[in-house]
This record gives C-alpha cells, structure tokens and sequence, in this order.
C-alpha cells in the first residue's frame, strides 16, 4: 500500500471501545448536524452569510462556535483523566490503559492552549475591537477569514487523530528527545505538529491584521490615549503574537526536519540540543499566557467600568501595566524549567523577573476594585464573572509567586502543585473572561441578552466547582505526586483526588448550565430582544450602533472627542433635551466583498496535512497546488469590494433607530 | 513617493494629530500591515539564527564551517543579491513615476540577478552534499542548512511573486491594487538582504573564523 504511505485499516483502533464509541457519537453527530442542514435547505445561507464571509462579525462568531464545541471536547479529557487518577490511585489499573491515558493529557493540554483559549480570545477581538475602534471592518479582511479557517483545519486534524491513528503521548509541549522518530515513530506527534503549525499561521495572520488594524484604521480623534481598554490589551496580545508564534512556527519546522527528513536539532545523537528546544518552545510559551490573558484583563476592565458606571479607575497605568507585561513577558521564560541545571545566578534573574512581572498585574487589581469602589455596581452576569476573577486569580497569582523561587520550583516541579497552579492563573485569567465577554457583547451580536438566572447558576457551578476540583491538587503535589500518572500505589492521595472528581463533576453542571442558558435565551429572545443597541448602559462605540450591526457597523463615521465616547455623547444628549432631531444624509459605504478563498485555502491544508502526517506524498503535493491556485485567483480576482447604496443604510436605520448617534 | 506632493496633498485647516486623523489610506494600511508581517518573518529568523548559534560547534566529528565555505563564492553571492536589491530600487522609482519599459526592465534586472544567486547557492550545497557534509550529518550541518536554505526558499517564493506581478502589471497596468502589492515586493525583496548580511557575517564570516 505505497499509494497510501503508512495509512491502512489498521490505523482505526477498532480494539479500542471508548475511542470508537466516541469516534462513532462524533461521526453520528456531524452526519446528522449535516443532512439536517441539507434537508432543510440552509446551505445556500450557510454558504453565503457565514462560510465565506469576511465581515469580522461573522468571523469572530465562528471563531467562539468553534471554541464552544473544542471546550466540550478538552472539558471531556479533563474529566476522564481525573477519573482515571481517582479510581486508579490505590492500586488498581483504572479504565484507560497508559498509552491511551498519555493521549488524553496530551490532547487536553493541546486543545484547551490552541483550540478553546485561542479562538475565544481572538473571537471575542474580532468581534469586538474594529467597532470599539469605530471602523468599517480589520484591515485585512479576507486574510482574516483566512486565520479562522486555518485555525479551524487545525482542529479538524487534531479530530482526526481521535479516529485514524493516535494522538502525541509526549504532553502538549513535544519535549523531545522523546517527540523524535526514535522514541515516537507513530504518527501522534505528527497529527500534533502539523495542526499546530496550520493553526499557528492563522494566529499569525491574525496577530499581524489586528495590530495593524488598531494602530492604522480607528476613528479620526481616537488618539492613543482615547482607545478603550480592550483595545490596548488586543494591541499588546496581537502584538506578542507576532512576535512569539514565528517562534514556535521556527521550532515545529526544526522537529518536523527532524522527523521526517533525520535532521539533528534536537535529536540524542550527532550533536542535537534537547534544551534548545525546551527554550525556544517556552520563548513563545510564555508570551503565549500573555496573549490569553491579557485580552481577559481588557475585558473585565470593560465589565468593571460599565456595570459600575463609572469611567475606568487608573485608566493611564492600566495602559502602562497592560504594556509593560506586553515586554516583560518576554523576560520570564526559564522559570518554567529551573531544574534545567542553568546556573544559579540565571535561575535567579529569572526568577526575579517572574515577580516583577506581578506587579503591573497587582496594579491593574487594585484598579479594577477602586473602578467598583464607590459605583452602582449591578451584579449581572458578567460582574459575577470579574469578581470570581479577582478573588481566585489573585491565589493562584500567589503559588506562582511562591514557584518563581528556584528553590521552592525544585521541590514541585512537575507535581500536580504545578498542574494546580496553572490551572488557577488560566482559568479565571481566560476562560472567566471569555466567559464574562460572551455574556456581555452576546446582545450586540444576535440582538438578545442571555439568561441571567442560568447564568448565574453556570457561575457558581463553575466557581465552586473549580476550587474543589485545583486546591486538592495544590495538596498532592506537595504530597510529591507527580502529574501524569496513570495510576499510583499511594492510598493517601485517593481521598484528594475523589474530591478533584468531585469538583470536575460541578464544573459539568455549570457547563450544562451553559448549555441550558443558550437555548433558554435563544426560546426566549423576544423577551429579552435589545431594541436600543445600548442594553448596559454601555461606555464605548461597539453600543453606538444597532444590534446585531449591520454589515457597514457605522452609518456614519463616528468622531471622538474623549476618552468614553459614547458614555459621553449621551451625556450631552441628556443635557440639552430640546436637540431637534436630525434628517441623516447617508452615503454609500464600501464593505469588502465576500470571499471562499479563506474556506478553500483551508480544505487544501488539510489534505496537504493529513497527507503529510501519512506520508502521502502525491495527495500532499496536490493540496499544496490546490492551495497555491486558489491564492492565485485571490490574487487575480476583479473586485474587492461592493458598494451598499445610501438607500440601503437609511432603510436600515430607519428599521433599527438608536436613541444617540455619533 | 513624492514627500513634497503628499504634503501639499493635506487640507491644513483639517490637520489634526497623527495618532488622531483617523483610519489611514489603503496604501499606507497595505505597506504598514506588510511591514508588520516582516517583522514577524525576522522574528522567525532570528530563531533559526539563535539554533544555528547553539549548534555551531556541533560537528560530531564532521566537516567544520572552515573546512566547507568558500569566501570567493560568498562574495559573489552577496553582491548579486545586494544589486539584485539595487535593481528593484530602480524599479520602484520607474513605478512611482509609472513608466512601464522602464519597471519592466528594473524587475527583469532584480529576477536575473536573484536568479544568478539561487543557482550560486544551491551549487554551494551540492558541492557540500558530494562532499558527505549533508544537513543528516551533524547538528551544525542541520542548523546551516535550515537557515540558510530558509532564505534561499524566501527568495525563490519572492522570484515567483515578482513573475506574477509582472503578469498582472501587463494584465492591469499600474492599478492602485498592483501598486501597493509591488511595494509590498520591494519591502519583501530589501528584507532578504539584511536577513543575508546577517547571514553572511555569522555564518559565513564568523563560521571561518580561527
């Protein structure tokens, strides 16, 4: 079977029940999601308003669909491997053998890094940052579509793996020597690299539109120091991310070399540097923590300002604390391997500059307490998240002050104390602030609110269930257990570890919460319809306009005269009452025109990837030609926009008033 | 571009302050955006430089930089590469001021002399692979191959995009579209040549130093 390189029929683990019992729900999942779309006719829809569209709405949407549904996927690993420890810590085997259980951590760490925080993130910037900016739409647009799709093959080849062969068992990081051909000849690690390396150059792509759009496309008067908040933070998270991810593009080529070609980058023998690759790959790594969070800090900053309605406290030494974690995370990354054996001078520069590095962070807490001190707070859904936020991170904040000591890192290194600390930076650090920003920006973009009492519930199982599920593991690990293990003779962790199930167990019932809270609001909508486009009071542009925004976001170009602009032109709205109500002239505006060449691009990835994993050379170098060409009639095509009239932007306004316009 | 144009181009009464003048032209946006993806692309480089600089030394027993590069070679590379950057200088200028014989001939200058380059380096690794110095043979010979390799597959990708826009030039004529992407080429093409003087003074330079 050389026409098919390594694949053949005993690639499918038929032997394996829970692989193809779960391969077999995904299968019947996607069948029947697609023939329903089929039969009931929405692929022209689908095809036209969503798959090729590049308006940075609809792309920022998809980008959040596709971390939804990778969460449940990662959330199901999590809560099979603690399973797996829990039954299997007195002794007894558990129901998953090792090289099944090495896949799951692997693929959880993998998925929830590059699947869920990543297109949470970047979703909720594209959604949000070109209308908080006051702009048509990012600079690139079509190279925006571009990045989802990209970003989305990555996923679906890391799918795949799940079915036809295996996943990496090395951990998300693909420490070699033990992620080279010698110690991993399957194909695990190949799924990993090339959907990695597919992903990452949407992330790229991304980085380098957004940046560019945020310092070349805002509103005329929208100086540096009127830009909302979330806009800084975009900025420096775009900017890490073209900064680190060619990084990591460098690093996964040099292991791909290695792999399929016998290079010696990182190999045991003929000189190879196993430590090159432990440096290089946290040289993105950390930066990478920042660009997840950073964006999240943004976010609650939003939340905190508009809920309280208040202007933002420390507005300046947020912009300054946002930018200079932006640089110093540049100067912390060899405190995730003291134990490398560097001597002891740099493990204390490092570890030096990892607590500095907690005090922007320090500044920007107490600036979100004192934007709430003295407000009307309304506790809706998305304040529920801010304050969970504060309160866990800054513990968690605390045991990575307690690791940035080489000393005390030597202890716990690569115990479950780690696993718990990370867990506890990263979860309210991300995942909460998606979650606070999904709730909050849900209403400007499908023109409904969401549930608050489902909400709320989906806090508190979420909140209580993460603190029962980390803080046992803080316990464990400085009982000395290791993470990864399988299963372990030592009875006096098992009681912790029922407890970490127990939490995993909670944290379900608020993901189900969610669930339930979607499809409530979504029955109840015109209940909970946002007719104004301002349903919280809002502060900053993105609320200037109607929701769900039409196609063009602004009738008009905004101008901004301060910082808040929308906050307050209301303002000045509420003092002259007696503003006569202007006739609006509209003029036609320009929006880019809809483009596959994103979607296309995408398919041809990953053949080329699936190809190149299986060693296919034929198919692989028909999908790079694929790819190439479809490039090529991007490049040639004749148009690239297309003009709404001005006819068509006043019958939308007049259908969609908002109370004050810019 | 013309500085004295652009500048009698701006209404003074509307002037306001740069980070305040709202969304920029597509032009600037296309060129600032590309500037930005280069960044990136020398932040790739410079990761193939730093493991190159790891690597260096370890030969396991193989050939050394000393024993494998040619200075006369080197120096002839560099200056078909540096002219071939020259030449699109040129071209640029031919562009600004939209003259099509002489844009046509400033990029078949720029194609040839890249050309020239390409074929002087991939005889360089022949020589070195006939010799057993493959990039299979050490880390170093790994490392070496991969960044220098790495730049020689840019300039091969820049070739092809500078054929492809010399097609659409033809096609389209100096459309505003066709315009902005042939600066983004000569952004592209100026790039290489200093990911090459850094090539050339810590690989090649260094590489055979005592």
């Amino acid at each position: 079977m050389t026409l098919l390189g390594k694949l053949d029929w005993s690639a499918v683990p038929f032997d394996q029940p829970i692989i193809m019992g779960t391969v077999g729900g995904m299968v019947v999942a996607i069948v029947s999601i697609l023939s329903l779309v089929t039969l009931k006719g929405y692929v022209p829809y689908l095809w036209r308003e969503w798959i090729t569209s590049v308006d940075h709405k609809r792309v920022g949407v998809m980008y959040i669909v596709l971390a939804l549904v990778m969460l449940l996927r990662g959330f199901a690993d999590a809560i099979m491997m603690r399973t797996q420890q829990a039954i299997a810590s007195g002794g007894g085997q558990g129901y998953l053998p090792p090289e099944h259980f090495d896949q799951i951590f692997s693929a959880h760490g993998t998925i929830m890094i590059f699947f869920v925080a990543m297109p949470l993130v970047i979703g909720l910037m594209n959604f949000v940052v070109p209308l908080q900016l006051g702009a048509r739409d990012v600079a690139f647009p079509t190279m925006n579509s571009i990045s989802f799709w990209l970003t989305a093959s990555g996923v679906l080849l890391i799918n795949v793996s799940l079915g036809i062969g295996e996943f990496a068992k090395t951990g998300w990081f693909a420490y070699p020597p033990l992620s080279e051909l010698q110690f991993s000849p399957g194909v695990g690690v190949d799924y990993y690299l090339w959907s990695l390396q597919l992903s990452g150059i949407g992330t790229l792509l991304s980085g380098v539109n957004f940046v560019t759009t945020i310092l070349k496309m805002r509103a005329p008067g929208m100086g540096y120091m009127r830009m909302p908040v979330f806009c800084w933070t975009a900025l420096a998270s775009n900017l890490l991310m073209v900064a680190a991810f060619p990084v990591l593009t460098a690093l996964f080529a040099m292991l791909l070399l290695d792999r399929y070609l016998g290079f010696h980058f990182f190999t045991v023998d003929a000189g190879g540097n196993v430590m090159m690759y432990v440096n290089l790959f946290w040289v993105w790594g950390h930066p990478e923590v920042y660009i997840l969070v950073l964006p999240a800090f943004g976010i609650y900053s939003e939340v905190a300002a508009t809920f309280s309605e208040k202007p933002l406290f420390g507005y300046r030494s947020m912009v300054l604390a946002t930018m200079a974690i932006c640089v110093l995370s540049y100067t912390v990354w060899l405190h995730h391997f003291f134990t490398m054996g560097a001597s002891a001078n740099i493990n204390a520069f490092f570890g030096i500059t990892s607590m500095i590095i907690g005090v922007p962070t320090g500044v920007k807490v107490f600036n979100w307490m004192f934007t709430m001190y003295g407000g009307r707070v309304r506790f809706t859904v998305p304040v529920l998240w801010t304050i969970g936020f504060i309160v866990t991170f800054v513990f968690g904040g605390l045991t990575g002050v307690l690791l940035a000591l080489p000393p005390v890192d030597w202890q716990v290194h690569n115990t479950l104390f780690l696993v718990a600390h990370f867990h506890h930076v990263i979860i309210p650090g991300v995942l909460f602030g998606a979650f606070a920003g999904y709730n909050y920006w849900f209403p400007k973009a499908f023109g409904f609110k969401l549930d608050e009492s489902w909400g709320k519930a989906a806090f508190w199982c979420w909140f209580i269930g993460f603190h029962l599920a980390f803080m046992p593991l803080y316990v464990t690990g400085l009982m000395g257990m290791p993470r990864r293990l399988q299963h372990s003779d030592v009875l006096a962790w098992q009681p912790w570890l029922w407890i970490a199930e127990a939490g995993a167990v909670i944290i379900l019932a608020g993901i189900a919460c969610q669930i339930g809270q979607l499809v409530v609001s979504i029955r109840n909508r015109e209940n909970l319809r946002d007719t104004t486009g301002d349903p919280w009071n809002g502060r900053t542009l993105e609320w200037a306009t109607a929701s769900p925004p039409p196609a063009w976001n602004f009738a008009v170009q905004p101008r901004v005269h301060e910082i808040d602009a929308f906050w307050a032109q209301k303002q000045r709205v509420l003092a002259r009452q007696d503003l006569p109500v202007r006739q609006r002239e509209y003029a036609p505006i320009e929006v880019p025109k809809n483009s596959p060449t994103g979607f296309i691009t995408a398919f041809f990835s990953v053949v080329t990837g699936f190809a190149l994993i299986w060693h296919i050379w034929w198919i692989a170098g028909l999908g790079l030609l694929g790819a190439a060409v479809t490039l090529l009639a991007f490049m040639f095509r004749a148009q690239a926009e297309v003009e709404i009239s001005a006819e068509q932007i006043d019958l939308f306004n007049r259908a969609h008033p908002v109370e004050v316009s810019l | 571009m013309n500085v004295a144009v652009e500048m009698d181009a701006v209404r003074h009464g509307e002037l306001l302050s740069a980070s305040e003048a709202g969304p920029a032209s597509k032009r600037i946006i296309a060129g600032f955006g590309f500037w930005i993806f280069l960044l990136s692309d020398i932040v790739m480089f410079s990761a193939l430089f730093a493991s190159y600089a790891v690597l260096a030394k370890a030969t396991a027993g193989g050939m050394t930089g000393v024993q494998l590069f040619d200075q006369r070679n080197v120096a002839i590379e560099t200056a078909l590469l540096l002219l071939s950057s020259y030449a699109c200088g040129m071209m640029s200028l031919a562009i600004n001021s939209r003259r099509y014989f002489a844009t046509f001939l400033g990029a078949a200058v720029t194609f040839l002399l890249g050309a020239a380059f390409l074929a002087l380096e991939l005889r360089e690794f022949q020589g070195m692979i006939a010799l057993g110095a493959t990039p299979q043979r050490s880390a170093f010979l790994s490392a070496f191959f991969t960044l220098v390799g790495s730049h020689g597959l840019h300039v091969t990708v820049g070739l092809a995009w500078l054929v492809l826009m010399m097609v659409q030039l033809s096609l389209r004529g100096f459309q505003d579209v066709v315009v902005r992407r042939l600066h983004c080429f000569s952004l592209f093409w100026h790039a290489l040549d200093i990911i090459w003087v850094l090539i050339f003074t810590i690989v090649y330079l260094m590489g055979v130093l005592p």
